[in-house]
């Protein structure tokens, strides 16, 4: 089964992190990446720019509603994804431990959805 | 599902018995809970049909056998979904006709998986390994039966599409997943426990089946102590059950039950069980509180409790599961081995700290102490408290009648 691990962290706790932990955090980060490519877990992976730089887009109507931000105001925010290839929840939950973030953020796992092929 | 309507007792019995074991069977089979029930509900309903004759030998083989071609009718006929289902060749190589020892552990892991909500591992558990209809399930916990249909049914489907497994987790997990599957089943047994609310009948029943629940636990895991321990601890309390309301149900104390009425053969099997578990290891949170219903349910007189070491047991349970509560009855037992005073002072060190605030049982219990001390005004006062805060109707009984006794002229003119 594929999973995609939703990493979701306290934004301003880490733009207030000094330049020698957010080199740590990076590098954990590539450590942990290069596992799970290396256990054959890794499908794709990336860390997203900051919510300031998010922008929503809606239709109502056939007419297109473009705001600045986000939809919600949470307290944690999307910080990237890890998508995965399992065995079973269990594998993926014992992945998602693994992503650095998990010990001050926290991680959603969510199964993809298997689209039954046309015929 | 229930057993067929008008079911002979024979089919009725083994329902009853032999459910869980084969609903686990074929769950390894066809992978896929939903799946397996209904085909169990189909062999069921086809041994109804046909055992008319008489019941064959191995009643238990021809229902699971029967599912299971059932299953490979299924699987030819394209019915079952291939990537949930089985294959084929699994089914047909499977002529066991029995579902292996280790089958019903692997359910208990996936109906107990932390990824489920507390509730829906409670209706599961008992859905499938107890046997329960969804309709006494609902009854039990006093929610529509659509409510807990729906209920069942999301649980089922996140198990599917979420991928939780259908396996015993590995030995680093298993610890702590065992510790999830005891947390339901003691959910179990305090649902029908605790209550005061409900039909007697049904709380009782679900007493039952959460013992009957930990017995099989206890099978299936014999090298662990502390599903002993829970065993232990749930045939302990459920040994004084008839003793612990009145007529009116009113709330009895421990002190003031008919020892007479309790349950001399659970008692028996719960105290050898705490023998077993304590003297395998060092016991845990489930072992120690069945150490401490032991030892209350071995006194022939309430005067005759062995205070001082249930007060040394709930010294080693704080360690282990360092909670207000625990820490409570610590006080309570410290107040009966060496004295009010000094238990009163460790209610009153824990009341200081605000923790438990809200638990009226902490005003309850300092009061119960300042009435030995004969400090009846400030008894009064924490009485009134307790009986603020407390919601539950019997409990609110108990305490107004306590306030009640302390404050009638009797009392007072006996203290002058």
């Amino acid at each position: 089964m594929q999973y995609l691990l939703l990493i979701y962290r306290e934004e301003a706790a880490a733009e207030r992190a000094t330049k020698g932990d957010q080199e740590a955090m990076h590098n954990e980060y590539g450590a942990f990446t290069q596992a799970i490519i290396k256990s054959g877990h890794f499908k794709a992976g990336d860390a997203l720019q900051p919510i300031r730089t998010a922008t929503t887009v809606r239709v109502r109507g056939g007419k297109a509603l473009t705001t600045d931000g986000p939809f919600a105001e949470t307290k944690e925010q999307l910080a990237g994804y890890y998508l995965v290839e399992a065995k079973n929840l269990d594998e993926a939950i014992g992945i998602a431990a693994r992503i650095p973030n998990a010990r001050d953020g926290s991680i959603e796992v969510r199964p993809i959805m298997v689209m039954a092929r046309p015929a | 599902m229930t057993p067929p309507a008008n079911a002979p007792e024979s089919i009725d019995r083994l329902y009853r018995s032999e459910y869980g074991r084969l609903l686990a069977g074929l769950v390894r089979l066809v992978r896929d809970l939903q799946v397996a029930e209904d085909l169990l509900q189909e062999a069921f309903a086809a041994a109804l049909e046909q055992w008319h004759a008489g019941v064959p030998e191995n009643a238990a083989g021809w229902i699971y056998a029967t599912a299971r071609h059932k299953a490979i009718d299924r699987v030819r006929r394209r019915v079952v979904e291939s990537g949930h289902g089985a294959s084929l060749a699994d089914l047909e190589a499977d002529r066991n006709d029995a579902p292996a020892a280790e089958d019903p552990l692997r359910l208990f892991f996936t109906c107990c998986h932390p990824a489920l909500a507390a509730d829906a591992q409670v209706a599961l558990t008992l859905r499938t390994l107890g046997g329960l209809s969804t309709e006494e399930i609902a009854r039990a916990f006093l929610v529509s039966q659509a409510t807990m249909a729906q209920r069942l049914v999301r649980a089922k489907t996140k198990i599917r599409d979420a991928g939780i497994p259908y396996e015993v987790p590995s030995a680093d997990a298993l610890e702590e997943r065992v510790a999830g599957v005891m947390a339901t089943i003691y959910l179990v047994f305090n649902e029908g426990y605790s209550a005061t609310f409900g039909d007697a009948v049904v709380r009782r029943e679900l007493c039952a089946d959460a013992i009957r629940l930990g017995r099989l636990l206890t099978e299936l895991l014999p090298a662990l102590v502390e599903p002993r321990g829970l065993l232990a601890l749930m045939l302990l309390h459920d040994s004084r059950r008839d003793t612990r309301q009145d007529a009116l149900g009113g709330l009895v104390r421990l002190e003031d039950q008919d020892r007479s009425r309790w349950d001399r053969a659970q008692i028996a099997e719960g105290a050898a069980l705490v023998e077993q578990a304590l003297r395998a290891g060092p016991p845990g949170p489930y072992g120690l509180q069945a150490a401490i219903a032991a030892l209350h349910a071995q006194a022939p007189l309430a005067a005759a409790t062995d205070w001082p070491q249930i007060a040394a047991l709930y010294g080693l349970l704080l360690q282990a599961q360092p909670t207000p509560v625990v820490e409570l009855n610590r006080a309570v037992a410290v107040a009966m081995a060496e004295g009010p005073e000094r238990g009163l002072w460790l209610i009153d060190a824990l009341d200081a700290r605000g923790d438990l605030a809200q638990y009226h049982w902490v005003s309850a219990a300092r009061a119960e102490l300042l009435t030995r001390l004969g400090r009846d005004a400030e008894a009064v006062v924490a009485y009134e408290r307790a009986l603020a805060l407390a919601t539950n109707d019997a409990e609110r009984r108990f305490l107004a009648d306590r306030l009640q006794r302390l404050r009638s002229p009797e009392k007072q003119a006996s203290g002058k």
